[in-house]
């Protein structure tokens, strides 16, 4: 398969990887091709000691597939997780996300949605400090993800490119979590219109920057297998900065931002 | 190709497969129906691909229940749609006036639809004018096609064009699986060509009904009811469940800020979109609010406390689960939209 280097979000297309409606992940493992296509050159090893994913076998709704990345260093360990991608195997576009981790954020936790189109193995592939690459994966039933169509109310009255931003307490490793939400319908590009034949284009949040007061924690490429009105809840290590910065930008170029205030940590 | 073994039969016992319709009917439609006896039509209806021929095992028996003069039911099964059923799993009404005659709702497939559509021949000769859809799910118009090029005019929410045209395609796919190969290629998406913006009286012949078009998202985006004005029974569609755990693919919030402007509606009746009964109105509202109401408050509880949607799902609605049949084949699907609608309040 020939390769070129250029954005896996979206590059790695339907076209080269057909989304195979064969009901078997089974049938053939796409990891091998994906990973030399995503990770070109590079050597993937276990990534037990260094990343851990949780997602649900069953999926309930194929669009809101919930999937939890930790990072599992021990204590102590030099290492740190700098970079996450998020790879579903049999969507159209299978790296539904990249999470790079500011050094000394402290971010141990990210939490996200996404949509899964097949039966299907994810992928987490996490890149260390020193330049490593560990994988670790789940196997999720859940079908039709990417097309199903958007939640009804979206049609409301909150308006696209609402952001919402919530602290939590700080836990017991003095880390605190916060969510981002994002109000967009992150239109797949697979989601028709029936009666005209002709698919609503993609129209999806690209990019996304979290930072307290002007310490950059989290940055986040999206795709289109991030579900709509995204939400991303991580954990991080709190300073003194009185704000959070959520910056986004969708991929027809709008622009969204808001300033939060950081809630004392209880 | 369809050929049709047509029985019709009146009886005083239920047909198989209807429990215990004949005792809520009896109950349900009053001096009426007991001095009458309960009129079922059956059709096993064969439909099939030009050439093929099903299994006697495929057939599908079709029955329809009188509730008044002109108006009858078919309760389809409380199950998920499989290859078996053909989708036969929710209601279809039929009512028929002096000239003329409506159908509401029109089954999960193109076979369920032309059963209906033969025992409505069997009972009258009148003509088909309205087919009615309530909303704009695959169980409910699928059979759509079976009422074409009858000269019927299809009628639906103002939503409902829109609504198929962003979700068609969807529901063709993921309903191959479940329908099976054979009777998915026999479903046609017939938009309605007449809107109801608000509320629009179709007339029979000596017998209106009246159009009400939901104006906020409840169970869906197009959600109208039917109400048959002169024996005031309400054809609900899927604003009302009974015994099938109610399925939120609209707002949780809208659908139960309708329940106070349906529970008000001149009704003493109600033919649910799922549900094995006829039901008094408006108390066969009573445990789908309570459902809603339940589901709202855990998951407005839970998203308080900053639980996350995975560790917050198994836990909303949970209260329910002795109450409702397919309470785990949707519970955790409205747990999961609950949740995603309610944290951006």
């Amino acid at each position: 398969m020939q390769t070129k280097r250029r954005s896996v979000l979206g590059g790695l297309a339907a076209g080269m990887l057909a989304p195979g409606r064969g009901r078997a992940a089974g049938d053939t493992d796409r990891w091998p091709d994906l990973a030399r296509l995503i990770f070109p050159g590079r050597v993937l090893r276990d990534g037990a000691s260094l990343i851990e994913l949780d997602a649900p076998y069953r999926a309930e709704d194929a669009a809101v597939v919930p999937v939890t990345l930790r990072t599992t260093l021990a204590a102590g360990n030099p290492l740190q997780v700098r970079k996450i991608t998020l790879v579903i195997d049999a969507n159209p576009v299978p790296v539904a996300a990249i999470f790079t981790l500011a050094p000394d954020a402290g971010i141990d936790r990210i939490a996200t949605r996404v949509r899964v189109d097949d039966y299907t193995n994810i992928h987490a592939v996490a890149e260390s400090s020193d330049g490593g690459l560990y994988a670790a994966s789940r196997f999720v039933k859940a079908a039709g993800g990417c097309s199903a169509p958007a939640l009804k109310q979206t049609a409301g009255d909150i308006p696209l490119g609402t952001l919402r931003f919530r602290a939590f307490p700080a836990n017991e490793a003095g880390l605190r979590e916060a969510q981002v939400m994002v109000r967009h319908p992150n239109y797949s590009g697979m989601q028709m219109d029936q009666l005209s034949r002709l698919y609503i284009p993609a129209d999806f949040i690209q990019s996304l920057r979290i930072s307290q007061a002007d310490r950059l924690l989290l940055t986040i490429e999206g795709g289109i297998s991030v579900s709509e009105n995204p939400s991303f809840r991580f954990s991080f290590r709190p300073d003194q900065g009185k704000t959070f910065r959520v910056e986004a930008a969708d991929s027809n170029g709008r622009q969204f931002s808001a300033t939060f205030p950081a809630e004392p940590a209880a | 190709m369809l050929r049709c073994n047509m029985s019709y039969y009146i009886s005083n016992e239920p047909a198989p497969g209807v429990g215990s319709h004949k005792r809520t009917v009896m109950r349900m439609t009053g001096r009426a129906m007991r001095q009458s006896r309960l009129v079922l039509v059956t059709a096993w209806v064969f439909a099939a691909a030009a050439t093929v021929f099903r299994p006697a095992g495929a057939q599908t028996p079709f029955t329809i229940q009188r509730i008044a003069d002109g108006e009858y039911a078919h309760f389809g099964q409380v199950a998920l749609t499989s290859p078996e059923n053909r989708g036969d799993i929710a209601n279809v009404g039929i009512v028929i006036g002096r000239d003329a005659a409506a159908v509401i709702d029109t089954g999960g497939s193109v076979a369920v639809g032309q059963a209906a559509l033969a025992a409505l021949r069997q009972i009258t000769a009148k003509p088909l004018r309205y087919v009615i859809n309530t909303h704009e799910h695959p169980d409910h118009l699928f059979g759509n096609a079976a009422f074409a090029g009858l000269g019927a005019t299809f009628v639906g929410h103002h939503n409902l064009p829109a609504s198929l045209r962003e979700h068609g395609s969807f529901y063709l796919h993921s309903f191959r699986e479940l329908l099976g190969e054979a009777e998915i290629a026999r479903v046609r998406l017939i938009p309605p060509t007449l809107l109801v913006n608000d509320t629009m009286a179709l007339d029979l012949g000596g017998r209106t009904l009246l159009l009400t078009a939901l104006h906020q998202a409840a169970h869906t985006d197009c959600d109208l009811t039917v109400l048959d004005e002169q024996t005031r029974t309400l054809f609900a569609g899927d604003l009302v469940f009974m015994d099938h755990v109610p399925v939120i693919d609209g707002s949780l919030k809208g659908w139960l800020d309708a329940l106070p402007r349906l529970a008000a509606m001149n009704a003493e009746r109600v033919v649910p979109g799922h549900g094995l009964k006829v039901a008094p109105w408006p108390a066969a509202l009573d445990d789908e609010r309570r459902y809603l109401l339940a589901v709202q408050a855990d998951a407005r509880r839970l998203i308080a406390s900053g639980t996350p949607l995975a560790d917050a799902v198994p836990h909303i609605g949970e209260s329910e689960q002795a109450h409702w049949r397919l309470f785990g084949d949707y519970n955790p699907r409205n747990a999961t939209a609950a949740f995603s609608e309610l944290e951006w309040e």
